[in-house]
């Protein structure tokens, strides 16, 4: 009994990981689907917990934290689009710029409008996003097993955590069954055909573009306003890069990217656990776990474990014959 | 925007657009400033007081620029060959490794030429070493370099904060650091030669290492411009195709390329490990292989270009240090968001400016 608890335990945590991986990696996939290459999402999900943890503080509304998040990661994706898509600039060197400007300036105003060492004033439970119960946990909380996993496993999640897993079947439906999607996917494969057929390729990059920042701001604001409370510079730690890992591993597909989040989150939660805990007389090292979701998309890259073969036309900035 | 772009004088292309650019970007910063309630006339000021006025704050200055140099010219070298090195972090921080195993090993036999020597080509290996995998990776199995030399300096990231403190760490020490070196492991600083220039450095780490960035830019620019190998990489990155069909071996060139790009990086190592701190610790390299990026967009990958970008960014770099000590409320965070601002105006919007450029420049020179 005493590993089954463990085991939901760390499960439980490892939805709580993933979250954040999984909006951001879908984020991800919705711009590089539509061809232009983002590694700009870190910068995004930053500016977007700062921007939601600092309006929460002052408005003492979660809502409109969440919606300043969103607002904040939005207006990045526009100006990665008017670089990248306007004016044909290199995607890569944009998302890097990005990244910088979020790290700088969340520090920089966080110092200047709150002095605390860049961090925003600790939220009380109203400025922030409670747990949810869902219907008959309680009721249901003392079931051996069943108790187990839908009480303590399943209930008592953030909104937000919901919302991330519901984003993956609704991504897939966009992406697969929408004519939008059609669209999308064919400007990221093909985008003279899409042309040819009448379609701005540029509107459709912008939308998709849009798409991302909104995806990255719910990431975001979930770090800040809803995990914990409060911003803490630089609190993103690398999440959008395993986040795009993710999206590489899961050869830019949605399904797939959530098991590929799912997967990182763990390895994030049993090293969390793991901290100084020795197996069979060996410390595990904690870093080597840490470095894992890096190790693993790397040797997927290597092509020793299928291959993954981005959009065509991805990081190729359109240019209209004439 | 949409007008096939005109082809324009040398100056402007590399002189007038890149300051434009870097124009905005300061603008941007300056409204920043403004936006945290301070005068940015001031906050220039005060950077420049505490970057050039005084010997120790050039000492500083300097000091940065050596590893801006450096991972410049990697980020350069790699983009004439039409490859995106984002990994010099990490290949610096592998490489510091290189220059510490030299340092710990011979700092007591030595002279600390000799373990000056030994440590540059330890570093250059280790730091080539560290781009090799992603380049291997994009040459044979056709994974984007981008992506893998990001994972890349994750890895070295846990990798070495592994290696500091479970085995370079002295027995009984509980910080994440290799042991001192002695006097000959270390790169002597450039106190005695500044003092002919009439400029007291002060305690600033300024070092030998000064003079490896220079000759750097010495062998990058014979490299490239004079020799064939370098032509091969040029050709390549202009155009893999047609290079292909003139013989040039993709795999060769791109495997080559990115190693003098890791090898650069890792040159960067002996600035911090051996000429300041003198010894190794985590987080030596401090942004540095980023600040690469932005030097080399500017400096438009050419060596004169990245010293006199790398100088600049020294400046940010040692003047918003004096800054933050004189407005608590301006950190150093505000050189980051530079950083930022100088990347996405010089590099990603580089097109921005240049139809207003061309327009003004057509104007004056019809006009004569």
């Amino acid at each position: 009994m005493d590993a089954f608890n463990t085991l939901v335990l760390v499960l439980d945590s490892t939805l709580r990981l993933s979250a954040p991986l999984l909006l951001a990696c879908l984020a991800g996939l919705y711009s590089e689907r539509a061809g232009v290459f983002d590694i700009g999402l870190e910068g995004k999900m930053l500016a977007a917990a700062f921007a939601a943890a600092a309006t929460a503080a002052v408005t003492q509304s979660a809502w409109l934290g969440l919606l300043a998040g969103i607002g904040a990661s939005v207006a990045l994706a526009l100006v990665h689009g008017f670089a990248c898509i306007t004016h044909r600039g290199n995607q890569i060197v944009s998302g890097v710029a990005i990244n910088f400007v979020a790290l700088g300036m969340t520090a920089l105003l966080g110092q200047a409008w709150f002095s605390r060492g860049g961090r925003t004033p600790a939220l009380d439970s109203e400025s922030r996003f409670g747990s949810l119960t869902l219907p008959g946990a309680d009721a249901l909380a003392d079931v051996p097993v069943i108790g187990g996993i839908y009480s303590e496993l399943l209930s008592g999640h953030n909104g937000l955590v919901y919302a991330a897993f519901l984003a993956v079947p609704l991504t897939a439906w966009v992406l697969m069954k929408t004519r939008f999607g059609l669209r999308l996917r064919a400007t990221g494969e093909n985008p003279a055909a899409v042309d040819t057929a009448g379609i701005s390729v540029a509107a459709v990059r912008y939308k998709a573009v849009i798409c991302c920042g909104l995806l990255c701001g719910l990431a975001g604001a979930y770090l800040s306003i809803a995990q914990t409370a409060g911003f803490v510079q630089n609190m993103t730690a690398g999440k959008g890069f395993i986040a795009l890992a993710a999206l590489v591993f899961a050869k830019w597909r949605p399904v797939q990217a959530m098991f590929a989040c799912l997967l990182f989150g763990a390895l994030d939660a049993v090293a969390i656990r793991m901290q100084g805990v020795e197996l069979a007389g060996f410390a595990v090292p904690v870093t080597f776990i840490q470095a894992l979701p890096y190790i693993l998309t790397v040797i997927l890259l290597a092509g020793f474990v299928g291959r993954a073969v981005p959009p065509k036309a991805g990081g190729v900035p359109y240019v209209k014959e004439r | 925007m949409s007008a096939p772009q005109a082809s324009l004088p040398g100056w402007i292309d590399y002189g007038v657009i890149p300051l434009t650019n870097l124009l905005l970007a300061f603008l941007v910063a300056g409204c920043l400033v403004l936006l945290i309630g301070e005068n940015p006339i001031e906050a220039v000021q005060l950077m420049l007081d505490g970057s050039l006025g005084f010997g120790e704050g050039i000492g500083f200055t300097l000091f940065y620029a050596t590893s801006f140099i450096l991972t410049g010219l990697a980020v350069a070298v790699a983009f004439h060959g039409g490859l995106f090195n984002i990994g010099g972090e990490g290949q610096a921080y592998v490489a510091g490794l290189g220059a510490a195993l030299v340092a710990l090993n011979f700092d007591t036999q030595l002279h600390w030429l000799m373990v000056m020597l030994m440590a540059m080509v330890a570093s250059a290996a280790f730091g080539a070493v560290w781009a090799l995998v992603p380049a291997w990776l994009q040459a044979k199995r056709g994974s984007h370099v981008v992506i893998t030399t990001i994972m890349f300096n994750f890895i070295a990231s846990s990798l070495m904060v592994y290696l500091l403190v479970n085995v370079l760490s002295p027995e009984g020490s509980m910080a994440p650091e290799t042991r001192t070196f002695e006097v000959n492991g270390r790169i002597p600083k450039l106190d005695s030669f500044m003092q002919w220039f009439g400029v007291d450095i002060g305690s600033a780490p300024l070092n030998a290492s000064f003079f490896v960035a220079l000759l750097a830019c010495v062998f990058v620019y014979l490299l490239i411009w004079k020799t064939r190998l370098g032509y091969e990489i040029r050709a390549f990155g202009a155009n893999p195709t047609a290079a292909a069909y003139a013989g040039i071996n993709p795999v060769r060139i791109t495997l080559i390329a990115m190693m003098l790009s890791g090898g650069l990086a890792g040159l960067m190592a002996l600035n911090p490990v051996m000429g300041d701190q003198a010894r190794l610790n985590v987080e030596f390299v401090g942004g540095a292989g980023f600040v690469g990026i932005a030097v080399a967009l500017m400096g438009r990958a050419h060596p004169v270009g990245i010293v006199l970008a790398s100088v600049l960014f020294g400046m940010l770099y040692q003047g918003g240090a004096e800054l933050a000590f004189e407005k608590p409320n301006i950190t150093r965070d505000l050189v980051i968001a530079i950083q930022g601002l100088v990347i996405l105006f010089v590099g990603a919007l580089e097109h921005l400016t240049r139809p207003w450029v061309a327009r003004a420049y057509s104007h004056w020179a019809g006009g004569r």
